[in-house]
């Protein structure tokens, strides 16, 4: 008897009690930075594009929800030709994000993209590249990487010393 | 004022307040479970009704071909006629009322008896497992609480010394009988609530194991009868005990009369409300145990221990 009025009391003092319902369309849902939302292709500090098109993420997804095809530009960078991510398969797990070598592929706490049609979940490259370096800052893969491209040389990166002359025996 | 405008009004605030009582069942149990509720139609969702009502009116009746038409037609109406048929002897103010019976209390409790047939019937004529199981249970559970719903009031009759309401809320001017009765007044409740077959009372419709108990073949408008009816009868339940606990329309004089029943009416109600949201239902045979073995002997004792004390 005593613990029936002692619940109803306790369910009675519930009414001063803060909700659990997030009231979603008004009030906007803060998601944590680390939720795996809408996929996104971020740029580098020199709003290059981060993506080397090597198709480790495409490889990685579990769906093959990411096409793409990789080209090579005048300066001997690489890059995608084009970029599909087809966002009604994507399953949103982050092994693409997890697979990139570049940053270049991330995720982020967006999730409304609900569509009428469904040929409109498919994104092109235009749709997921963004200005910004996304959640990765500073990064930049042909600074770091000993790869020669136009305007930098074999030896000229971050940390690399000049590679090593095989034929002479000079120390 | 002219009888049938009396019976107009009370009808109306009667099915008004009914209807009102869904939209706010569900407000309160969303606030004391932490959730909203419905707020989408309307300030605060309270079109939510109007909502309602016009889905059920539209929805499909259907009518089960193996049913035992006539008596299935019966059944909701048998349920909310008996309720509203009782309302005719709460006594509001002094003279708004529908009639004033010298034997009001007999005439409640006739009323929620035949208000049984609802169930009976409405599950036999189902014809099916699941509503005849749930009316058998409910027979059980109200002719069970009926017995001492009844003799929980005695103790009040006594008091007064009348069996018309508006004598026995008069009677209450000096001290209302929640305070000598309040033995009584704590069975009637529970009573009250097994006769309106609330939560958690509701074993009759037991949607965990009966589906929706005596009214699961019935949709449409047919099922929103019970659906009224139950919300009816937790009104009529708080109104009488309004009138033969809580001193019916006496209060402090800052309030008109009428206010302070209603007040004291709706504070039952969100009791009705509050007892939904926080107890499970029992177990069937704790339920009987509980009636007969608890409820029924402490009712013959507050009944005779009142007896000994209006006597000498």
């Amino acid at each position: 008897m005593i613990s029936m009025l002692r619940s109803l009391w306790m369910v009675f003092m519930h009414a001063f009690k803060k909700r659990e319902t997030v009231l979603y369309p008004e009030k906007p849902y803060e998601l944590p930075a680390r939720y795996r939302g809408r996929i996104i292709l971020s740029r580098d500090p020199d709003s290059q594009e981060r993506c080397v098109a090597c198709y480790l993420c495409s490889v990685a997804c579990p769906v093959d929800c990411i096409s793409l095809q990789a080209t090579e530009d005048e300066h001997g960078r690489r890059y995608p030709e084009f970029f599909r991510i087809n966002f009604s398969r994507c399953i949103f797990c982050g092994l693409c994000e997890e697979a990139c070598p570049t940053y270049a592929i991330q995720l982020i706490p967006d999730f409304e993209m609900s569509e009428y049609d469904r040929q409109n979940m498919v994104y092109e490259k235009e749709d997921l590249m963004i200005a910004g370096e996304g959640k990765y800052h500073g990064y930049n893969f042909y600074k770091v990487a000993g790869l020669k491209i136009a305007g930098k040389d074999k030896g000229e990166a971050e940390n690399e010393e000049s590679p090593v002359d095989l034929n002479s025996l000079m120390p | 004022m002219h009888p049938v405008s009396v019976i107009l009004r009370v009808l109306l605030v009667v099915l008004s307040v009914a209807a009102g009582l869904i939209w706010v069942e569900r407000r309160l149990l969303g606030l004391w479970q932490l959730r909203y509720g419905p707020n989408r139609v309307g300030p605060f969702g309270i079109f939510q009704v109007l909502a309602d009502m016009i889905k059920i009116f539209f929805k499909e009746d259907w009518i089960p071909p193996f049913s035992d038409k006539p008596v299935y037609f019966m059944s909701p109406a048998i349920l909310v006629f008996t309720t509203l048929m009782s309302f005719t002897i709460i006594p509001f103010v002094p003279g708004l009322y529908v009639v004033d019976l010298n034997i009001g209390i007999l005439f409640f409790l006739a009323m929620s008896s035949l208000g049984v047939y609802s169930l009976v019937l409405g599950g036999w004529a189902s014809n099916s497992k699941y509503p005849l199981l749930g009316s058998l249970r409910g027979t059980a559970q109200m002719l069970t609480y009926e017995v001492f719903m009844g003799v929980s009031l005695m103790g009040v009759v006594m008091l007064a010394d009348s069996f018309r309401l508006t004598e026995i809320v008069e009677a209450q001017k000096g001290m209302w009988f929640i305070g000598p009765q309040i033995v009584g007044f704590v069975i009637f409740f529970i009573a009250g609530v097994a006769e309106a077959h609330r939560l958690p009372f509701d074993m009759p419709e037991g949607e965990s194991e009966l589906v929706a108990g005596y009214h699961s073949e019935y949709s449409g408008m047919k099922f929103g009868m019970f659906f009224v009816g139950e919300y009816i009868g937790i009104t009529l339940i708080s109104a009488i005990i309004t009138a033969l606990f809580l001193g019916g329309w006496l209060g402090p004089g800052f309030l008109p009369p009428i206010a302070w029943f209603l007040i004291k009416t709706f504070i039952l109600i969100v009791i009705f409300i509050l007892f939904r949201a926080t107890f499970p239902r029992p177990r069937y045979d704790q339920l009987m145990e509980y009636g007969w073995k608890i409820l029924f002997p402490l009712a013959l004792i507050n009944l005779l221990v009142t007896a000994a004390i209006v006597l000498a």
